[in-house]
């Protein structure tokens, strides 16, 4: 073969072999596994459930024989309450793990700032808690690019019209209570939930007489409270998340006589008790999942699961972290493929009934597409209270399995 | 509605002074273990937030899976905040002091560092096993009083007496005993106290000790009061270490003046302007400080 000739074939082997490369891991991953990434705040109480909840949810489907014989994995990155870490972390898992699907986070901070990556990336994303009502409201500004994220959980103004009919229940209506003064952590997910409080408690009976937002940061709350304590307001009503322990210690040990009632995400863990050394008896906190409350067939079901393989319930992230696992997997079945564009129609089109309620997407014509339905069809939440050691349930009725019981020091009806 | 005014302002008033005493004593204890460490033996321990920490874990810990009382809990957080200074002293700082394979000028910057990273160590080893949530201790004293017609937890008052306690004490050990007077005379010239015959490693691990003693009281004060979880472990170094700055690195009077200053600073910005920026004045303070009197209020060297 003469010089022109052996470089050509060089160049036709050269490229089979290139050829080869490309199709031989694409073949792979049409009959590998399919790969589910999560990445969350794996030291918080809160976070550490959403790793777990997924890996369960991923055996039990791998057990009942997977996604048309393929199995799911999980690929877990713990992002240490970071944004920037978060973002590292997704583009990771999308250019150099290749995952199909990313469950992320339940800080709204940090799902804010994966919303852009998943549409550079064309990634589904998925959060199992943050509440920030931008969220959708940014797929609705920007649907073509920005429709791969999926809101996992109630938006802030959800969460505020869902606490606000527990109040018309149970503070107007059983305690005759017409004043409350607005307590949040100055984050992205409470600008939405004060906006709303202040707009949904007049009309249920409460007048607010104060709106107070303190840096996420404070660890000493005396100035705070004795602040509310001097305005009598009937109740205090909480938004806060990222701070928990310290407020409520420090609420018993001052014996501020007005009780706490609204949203507080960490008396939801089952360990917050021990947290505050039962500083939390009395507070009232809104939930979508309590110990014994079987909000659907599958919650029991799935919160002993849970306990028995990983030693304590799971997080309120935990219960929809799990939900988000199958109803992905049951969006790819429906879409025959993992292509991302085919899997957001199918996730748009999901009615799963998972462990909190019924799952369902609101159309991309709506304010804020991609966000989960909340109403008495589908998730109505829950309005539960800490008494002696447990959290018990008490609201809507139907679920409800206790009364209304404050610790000594609070004084209902305080307001001259 | 003069006279509510009034009454609401004289409230105001109590409630910072009572509150601002309570952090400040607080601040005090904590400052007061660092000056000393820094005086003595020359080390600025950046695990200082650390410490605290690990203590006040240790006894929400003992609370929690021994079901230990408040004062068993207080007990072993104390015995872990003394245990782990000595760790400190023995696997991170005495061995640097030793070696030879570093320049004696080199030697304060290398142990800055270390003491850095086994400060982060020890708050991610926390927060892996016991997560970064905060974490309260359960009161040793519990309930309410009236002071001057302010409610006030109990607690506060009691953790304004144990620091005052515990301060008094090291006041006493240090200008009152033998070993104390030698703790002094080490932190003023180390050469000279060897020709009395006096063994320095042994001021060294007496000092380590003490300070382990203190930032486990500290630490666990703190927990009984606001909680603490493994992301204070910066901030709380970070104020120990401006504090101590602004009295006068080295003076431990000036740690404690430092501190009340701070104390009360922070508390009325917290009342009266905004709880949000309650840091904001002092480290103002010590900038203004740092350039009109570089070697802070009660400085010596």
């Amino acid at each position: 073969m003469n010089r022109s000739g052996s470089r050509l074939a060089a160049l036709a082997a050269g490229t089979a072999l290139v050829a080869l490369t490309l199709a031989g891991p694409a073949s792979a991953q049409a009959n590998g596994p399919i790969k589910i990434g999560v990445i969350a705040e794996a030291t918080a109480v809160a976070g550490s459930s959403i790793p777990q909840a997924a890996q369960l949810a991923a055996d039990e489907i791998n057990a009942a024989g997977g996604i048309n014989g393929r199995k799911i994995e999980i690929v877990s990155y713990d992002n240490h309450s970071s944004a920037a870490e978060s973002v590292r972390a997704f583009q990771r898992a999308a250019t150099q793990d290749h995952v199909n699907a990313v469950i992320a986070s339940y800080i709204s901070e940090v799902v804010l700032a994966l919303e852009p990556w998943a549409g550079r990336l064309k990634t589904v994303t998925v959060t199992p808690g943050a509440a920030s009502d931008v969220i959708t409201q940014n797929i609705a500004k920007d649907y073509d690019h920005l429709k791969y994220m999926f809101h996992g959980y109630a938006t802030s103004t959800s969460i505020a019209d869902a606490t606000c009919a527990a109040t018309k229940d149970l503070l107007v209506g059983q305690l005759h209570m017409k004043t409350a003064v607005v307590m949040s952590e100055d984050a992205a997910w409470t600008t939405p939930l004060d906006a709303e409080y202040v707009k949904c408690l007049p009309q249920v009976g409460l007048k607010v007489l104060d709106h107070i937002r303190f840096s996420p940061d404070t660890t000493d709350f005396t100035p705070i409270f004795n602040k509310i304590e001097g305005e009598k307001p009937d109740v205090i009503m909480t938004g806060i998340s990222h701070v928990g322990v310290q407020p409520t210690v420090q609420w018993k040990q001052q014996e501020v006589p007005i009780p706490m009632f609204g949203v507080s995400s960490q008396a939801t863990n089952s360990s917050f008790w021990n947290d505050t050394n039962g500083a939390t008896e009395g507070v009232l906190y809104q939930g979508f999942s309590g110990p014994d409350v079987a909000v659907t067939p599958k919650t029991l079901p799935f919160v002993q699961a849970f306990a028995k393989r990983f030693g304590h319930t799971p997080s309120y992230c935990g219960y929809t972290a799990y939900d988000e696992v199958y109803y992905i997997a049951d969006a790819i079945k429906r879409a025959g493929s993992v292509d991302p564009d085919k899997l957001v129609d199918a996730m748009e089109k999901t009615d799963y009934v998972g462990t909190i309620g019924r799952v369902q997407f609101k159309g991309k014509d709506t304010p804020n597409p991609h966000a989960l339905k909340i109403g008495p069809d589908t998730i109505t939440g829950l309005m539960l209270q800490w008494q002696s050691g447990k959290q018990v349930n008490l609201w809507p009725a139907k679920v409800a399995n206790g009364k209304l019981k404050f610790p000594s020091f609070i004084k209902i009806g305080s307001s001259n | 509605m003069g006279s509510e005014a009034r009454r609401d302002a004289m409230t105001v008033f109590w409630q910072i002074l009572i509150d601002g005493f309570a952090i400040s004593s607080l601040y005090a204890l904590g400052a007061t273990g660092f000056a000393l460490i820094f005086g003595v033996s020359g080390v600025l321990n950046l695990s200082h937030g650390s410490l605290m920490v690990a203590a006040v874990v240790a006894a929400w810990a003992a609370g929690d899976s021994l079901h230990a009382g408040p004062y068993m809990g207080a007990a072993v957080g104390v015995a872990v905040g003394f245990s782990l200074s000595l760790l400190t002293y023995f696997v991170v700082v005495n061995p640097l002091q030793r070696t030879r394979k570093i320049r004696e000028e080199e030697k304060e910057i290398f142990i800055l560092t270390a003491t850095l990273l086994w400060g982060i160590m020890i708050q991610q080893l926390i927060a892996y096993f016991y997560t970064d949530n905060a974490k309260t201790v359960a009161p040793i004293v519990q309930g309410v009083v009236a002071i001057a017609g302010v409610r006030t937890p109990s607690n506060e008052i009691f953790t304004a007496i144990v620091c005052g306690l515990a301060i008094a004490l090291l006041w006493l050990l240090v200008n009152r005993t033998r070993a104390g007077k030698a703790v002094l005379a080490a932190s003023m010239n180390p050469r000279g106290i060897t020709l009395l015959g006096v063994e320095l490693s042994h001021v060294y691990v007496a000092v380590w000790a003490i300070y382990g003693v203190l930032v486990g009281v500290a630490g666990v004060l703190l927990g009984m009061f606001l909680g603490i979880s493994s992301y204070s472990a910066g901030p709380l170094t970070a104020s120990a270490f401006s504090i101590v700055v602004l009295g006068g690195l080295g003076s431990v009077p000036g740690a404690l003046v430092a501190a009340y200053v701070v104390g009360y600073l922070e508390t009325i910005t917290a009342y009266l302007i905004s709880p949000a920026y309650r840091t904001i004045p002092a480290l103002l303070l010590l900038i203004l400080v740092m350039y009109v009197r570089p070697r802070g209020l009660l400085g010596r060297r």
